[in-house]
C-alpha cells in the first residue's frame, strides 16, 4: 500500500494513514473487499508504533470504510459510502484553496483561472 | 496494550546520582509498563546513559531505588541481565573475535538464545561470520550489536543512542527491531535518542531529561496533542512575566510586537483565561517533539 509519512506537516501519524487510505480508496487504487496490509507489517513499512497503524485502522473501522473479519484481516468496505462523495469534495476543495492563493499572489483573477482550468480541461478530452 | 494492569519492567523512584560536584540525575521518578515503546531524549549530558547504566546495574542509586522487573539490578545483576537486550552507541566488542565467535560466545549466556532467529538476523543483515570485529564497518557493527541484543528474544530491548553516526539503512534496520520487538506480546523498548524524529515515530511513551531533571514524562500522544505554540497579541493590562506564571505555560517571549507562548495543557482554559486578561489569540497549533525539545530545553537554561 502506497502511504507515506510526513513528520513535518503536523498532521498526526495515524491521521495521515487515515486520510490516504480514504485517498486511496477514492482513487479507486484500494477496491471493494481488497485486504489492507497488516497492522504489523504497515508499522515494519512506515517505521511507526504498531498503536498507530491500529488506531487509524479503529477509525477506518468505526467510519465504515473498512470492515474486519474473524481471524483475518482488515478489508476494504463494499458499500457505495457518502462519505466518499464528502472526501473526494474535501480533497478538490484543498486543492483549489491553495491553487487559489497561488493565483491571487501572481495577479491572475478567478475569471482566468476558470478559463485557464477549461481550456486545458477541453483538451485533456 | 492495556495499560492499566500492566506490570512494571521499570519503577525508578526519586533517584539521584552526583558525580563530584557535577548532579548527573536529580531526583528521577519513572516508570516504564511492559509494551511501551519508551523514550528518553535529552541533549548530551543530560543524564540519559547514566540513567540507563543505573538501569543495568552498572551504577548503584546514590538516593533513591531503581527496581527492573521485580528485582533490583545491583543485587542480582544476572536475573535482570537475562532479560535485557543492550545495546549502545558503541557497542564494546572483542576486536579480535570473528562474527561466528562473538555470536557463540554471547550464545552460551543466555539459555533463552535463538538460533534460528539469530540466523535469520545475520542474513537480513548480509553479516559476514568470518569477519573479525576489528574490520567490520560502524553500521556492521552496530548490526552484530543488534543480533546480540535481540536473538534471545530479551523481555527489554535498551537501546541507548543506537543510531549515533550511522547510515539510514542501519537505523532503519534498528527502528525495525524496535517495532518486531514491540509487535510481539507484552516485549517492552526502552530507546535513548536525540534523533528525535525517530523517536516520535516509533515511541509511545516520553521522558524528556535536562541537566538531569525530568522535565516531561507522558505518553506520546498525550505530549503531541497537548502541547501548543500561541500568538497572541499584546495587552497594556498585563505582562509577559505575568504570563509565564499561568499554569501549563513554560516558555514566553517576545517576537516583533507579538507574544509567542508555549504551553502545554488544555488549550480551552488558558483561552478562558487570556480572554479575562483580554489578550486576544492570533493563532495557535500544535508543537512538534522537535519544537518542544528546543522550546523546553532552552527554557530551563534560562532558569
Amino acid at each position: 500500500m502506497d502511504i507515506y509519512i510526513n513528520q513535518n506537516s503536523g498532521v498526526p501519524l495515524y491521521l495521515q494513514i487515515i486520510n490516504q487510505v480514504k485517498q486511496l480508496i477514492a482513487a479507486k487504487r484500494l477496491k471493494v473487499d481488497q485486504e489492507l496490509p497488516p497492522i504489523r507489517g504497515l508499522a515494519e513499512q512506515l517505521l511507526i508504533n504498531p498503536n498507530t497503524v491500529a488506531r487509524a485502522y479503529r477509525e477506518l473501522e468505526s467510519a465504515g470504510w473498512v470492515y474486519k473479519r474473524r481471524g483475518a484481516g482488515t478489508f476494504i468496505s463494499g458499500k457505495p459510502s457518502p462519505l466518499s462523495e464528502q472526501e473526494r469534495k474535501r480533497i478538490i476543495e484543498e486543492k483549489i484553496t491553495s491553487l487559489l492563493v497561488e493565483s491571487q499572489q501572481m495577479d491572475i483573477s478567478v475569471d482566468q483561472l476558470i478559463e485557464t482550468i477549461q481550456k486545458m480541461g477541453s483538451k485533456k478530452n | 496494550m492495556n495499560s492499566e494492569n500492566t506490570k512494571n519492567v521499570v519503577a525508578i523512584t526519586n533517584l539521584t546520582r552526583q558525580f563530584d560536584e557535577q548532579l548527573a540525575l536529580d531526583d528521577v521518578s519513572i516508570n516504564v509498563k511492559s509494551g511501551q515503546v519508551f523514550g528518553i531524549v535529552g541533549e548530551n549530558g543530560a543524564g540519559k546513559t547514566t540513567l540507563i547504566k543505573h538501569m543495568l546495574g552498572q551504577y548503584k542509586a546514590q538516593q533513591g531505588t531503581v527496581t527492573m522487573f521485580d528485582d533490583e539490578p545491583v543485587a542480582s545483576p544476572e536475573k535482570v541481565l537475562a532479560k535485557i537486550g543492550y545495546l549502545s552507541e558503541e557497542p564494546e566488542l572483542p576486536a579480535w573475535m570473528t562474527v561466528k565467535e562473538i555470536l557463540n560466545y554471547t550464545a552460551a549466556f543466555y539459555p533463552t538464545w535463538d538460533n534460528d532467529y539469530a540466523e535469520q538476523l545475520i542474513k537480513a543483515f548480509s553479516l559476514n561470520l568470518d569477519k573479525r570485529v576489528r574490520d567490520l564497518s560502524k553500521g556492521q557493527k552496530a548490526r552484530v550489536g543488534l543480533v546480540l541484543a535481540q536473538a534471545h528474544k530479551p523481555e527489554l530491548l535498551l537501546l541507548d543512542e543506537p543510531s549515533s553516526g550511522l547510515d539510514p539503512n542501519v537505523r532503519r534496520d534498528i527502528l525495525s527491531a524496535v517495532i518486531k520487538t514491540v509487535s510481539d506480546e507484552g516485549r517492552t523498548v526502552i530507546l535513548s535518542s536525540h534523533l528525535l524524529e525517530e523517536v516520535e515515530r516509533v515511541c509511545d511513551h516520553l521522558m524528556m531529561l535536562d541537566k538531569g531533571r525530568v522535565l516531561l514524562f507522558d505518553s506520546m500522544e498525550k505530549v503531541l496533542n497537548n502541547h501548543h505554540r500561541i500568538i497572541a497579541k499584546p495587552d497594556s493590562g498585563i505582562s509577559l512575566s505575568d504570563l509565564s506564571k499561568f499554569d501549563g505555560v513554560f516558555n514566553a517571549g517576545n517576537d516583533n510586537d507579538e507574544w509567542k507562548i508555549d504551553f502545554y495543557g488544555d488549550l480551552e482554559q488558558l483561552k478562558t483565561e487570556l480572554d479575562t486578561k483580554s489578550v486576544a489569540i492570533i493563532s495557535n497549533r500544535l508543537m512538534s517533539l522537535n519544537d518542544i525539545f528546543i522550546s523546553r530545553t532552552s527554557a530551563s537554561m534560562r532558569g
